[in-house]
């Protein structure tokens, strides 16, 4: 069984325009995906496609006007959909965490890192403040950070952006939880620190054998750092599977285009690259939403198009899928 | 010949307690020619940003110089500068901060023109429709204001000002970083058919080393505002001397699962710029510095045939490999 199971969710805005009118951005359509334990799923696509949303969704952090207007989040079996807050409060930063992108902004400027982490140990856990100042020691040793007893005494403006990013993930991991969730971990971040707070995580991944989810737009960081895979667009996931066997062969064109522009894969002038805005969530079209951009689309892509199961849990929503890798 | 010549250029910035200073770029020397791209990479606080700025006579070096089309920049009087900066430009990385959102796009894109020509009115407004269709922005986009357009037509927008005057020296800081991959790469698309065109000299500052091996000829490689490394981008990418270079590259994850990684990973943090260890910025993080790294200033030196540079003291003995695996 699955960690995290969610199936079918729609997260919608729902607000009034200046004329009284009720108007909807359908920001997650349908988004379904699971996460099993012991392993890293990445979430990956582009701006406005719906990735921090669906982390927000998860975490049950949405405020309005969003509001999850249909489908299932169970996280060990439980249904998180309509859980009260008092109860969805003891599940989070503890059975389940969030790392967030901005390491500076989420840490309180006025309180020293360490009775952060003792604060957040004691939230969940019923620990004198010396044993959660003491957890708060061990948790900053074991995300790498030297000489924690006086790092501990400092204040968040005097870390670097690497040191604040680790001081979150020690503060997500304090509590021992079953599901990790960080979204843009390394972006801002330079590539050797990257490299430093990537193999942290999927360290800690392993030896605590937790699930986790990685959301961002590198695609190297999926290829080297998660199992498994999905894409979203427009508030969908239009394909997921295999790292590897997304990589060899995807199905959904807008796959294949993402994996062609990466800087490293890119031929300049060749004008195979296509971009565009995403659709408009406030008027989706009825069938594929990437029919616009696509190059392959036809009538037939004017209904929605059905899941195609390519084994080993690899699948894609489109009307032709075999055509894309060929 | 060479549109820029950058000649030991040291800036330091007054530091957070009286009396101290921010060692921001440390005597870097460099040239661009005609029709040549050059990659600046480093990480944050390399001092990357500050020389662009430095080569475009946004700042004053603290020492050294700037020189563009054979002008020393420091020489040039302000109204010599006004002159001179229509031949040279900038494009910023973030293109909602850069773009005055109260301006329509075709007002932004005339406004080079109204300050650095004599055109009329009318004529204007053709030379902008015309740049619009150079860097394949929608003609119907003109009449829009920033807020309208997405970050990729922004950049656009951007491109298109910066290159209205037809300069010689362009700048580009971060033009892709904000960016989604797809749109990134029709930027960089675009940026490679106006470097042919033009035959402008470009600084492409980035850290990102994909975009590096796709659009320079040549890359300086920065530690703590000091050259460690230079070269053409083929040279310096498959066989990288410094040790940092050889860390940077390291750590760069190709988008492809079954490339190898070979990593190493860098133990501590980078040096504060307050304070300038003595001798190579590298030494207290490098595997393989000697006692002699940490004592006088590392120099440096050609390497091999060509245009390669590297400052490092254990490339004679051969002793400046890591052990990547």
């Amino acid at each position: 069984m699955s960690l995290l199971a969610v199936e079918n969710l729609h997260t919608h805005f729902i607000a009034h325009d200046r004329m009284r009118r009720v108007r909807t951005a359908r920001a997650l359509n349908g988004v379904g995906f699971t996460v099993a334990a012991g392993e890293v799923l990445g979430l990956i696509g582009e701006t406005g496609a719906g990735k921090s949303l669906t982390a927000l969704s998860v975490m049950g952090l949405l405020r309005a006007p969003a509001t999850i207007v249909a489908g299932s989040i169970r996280f060990d079996g439980r249904e998180l959909v309509g859980l009260p807050e008092g109860e969805m409060n003891q599940l989070r930063g503890n059975a389940m965490a969030l790392v967030v992108q901005s390491p500076r902004t989420s840490l309180d400027p006025l309180t020293r890192i360490g009775e952060q982490l003792a604060r957040v140990h004691m939230a969940h856990r019923p620990a004198t403040r010396e044993a959660a100042q003491a957890r708060a020691l061990e948790m900053l040793e074991a995300v790498g950070i030297a000489d924690a007893a006086s790092r501990a005494r400092a204040w968040p403006h005097e870390l670097s952006g690497g040191m604040a990013q680790r001081v979150l993930i020690a503060m997500a991991l304090i509590n021992e939880p079953r599901l990790l969730i960080a979204d843009e971990p390394t972006t801002g971040l330079d590539v050797t620190v990257q490299a430093q707070i990537l193999d942290l995580l999927r360290a800690q991944v392993a030896a605590r054998h937790l699930g986790a989810m990685i959301i961002t737009h590198d695609l190297g960081i999926v290829a080297h750092y998660c199992e498994r895979m999905a894409v979203m667009f427009a508030g969908g996931i239009v394909e997921s599977g295999p790292v590897d066997a997304v990589f060899a062969a995807p199905r959904h064109p807008y796959t294949r285009n993402l994996i062609d522009s990466a800087p490293d894969r890119v031929q300049l002038g060749q004008a195979k690259i296509r971009a565009g805005s995403p659709p408009d969530l406030y008027n989706l079209p009825p069938g594929c939403p990437y029919a616009d951009r696509c190059p392959r689309a036809q009538t037939l892509c004017g209904q929605a198009p059905p899941p195609t199961d390519f084994g080993a849990g690899h699948v894609a929503h489109c009307h032709f899928p075999e055509e894309v890798s060929a | 010949m060479n549109v820029l010549e950058a000649r030991g250029l040291t800036k330091h910035f007054p530091g957070p307690a009286r009396g101290s200073l921010v060692h921001a770029v440390n005597g870097v020397s460099f040239d661009i020619a005609a029709g040549e791209t050059v990659a600046m990479v480093g990480e944050s606080g390399s001092g990357k940003s500050t020389i662009g700025r430095l080569v475009l006579g946004l700042e004053s070096p603290t020492a050294g110089s700037a020189v563009v089309e054979g002008r020393d920049l420091a020489s040039l009087s302000t109204r010599e500068l006004r002159t001179q900066r229509a031949r040279m430009q900038m494009v910023f990385q973030d293109p909602w901060g850069t773009l005055n959102p109260r301006m329509s796009i075709a007002t932004l894109i005339e406004e080079p023109f109204l300050l650095h020509t004599a055109l009329s009115a009318a004529e204007r407004a053709e030379a902008a429709a015309q740049l619009a269709g150079r860097v394949r922005l929608d003609r119907r986009l003109l009449n829009r204001h920033p807020a309208q357009l997405s970050g990729g037509q922004l950049q656009r927008v951007a491109i298109a000002r910066a290159i209205a005057t037809a300069p010689k020296l362009v700048v580009l800081d971060e033009p892709t970083s904000s960016l989604d991959l797809s749109v990134r790469a029709e930027i960089l698309d675009l940026l490679a058919e106006l470097r042919h065109e033009s035959q402008a000299a470009f600084l492409f500052i980035t850290h990102d080393l994909g975009t590096v091996r796709l659009v320079a000829d040549r890359v300086v490689v920065l530690y703590l505002g000091s050259v460690v490394e230079s070269g053409p981008v083929a040279q310096v990418f498959d066989d990288p001397q410094h040790p940092y270079t050889q860390t940077l590259l390291s750590a760069h994850l190709p988008t492809d699962p079954r490339a190898p990684l070979h990593r190493h990973l860098l133990e501590g943090e980078i040096p504060s710029p307050l304070k300038l260890p003595p001798g190579c910025a590298f030494a207290g993080r490098c595997p393989v510095a000697l006692p002699r790294c940490s004592e006088a200033a590392v120099a440096l030196h050609k390497h091999g045939e060509g245009s390669r540079t590297v400052a490092c003291l254990r490339v004679a003995d051969g002793g400046n490999r890591l052990n990547i695996t």
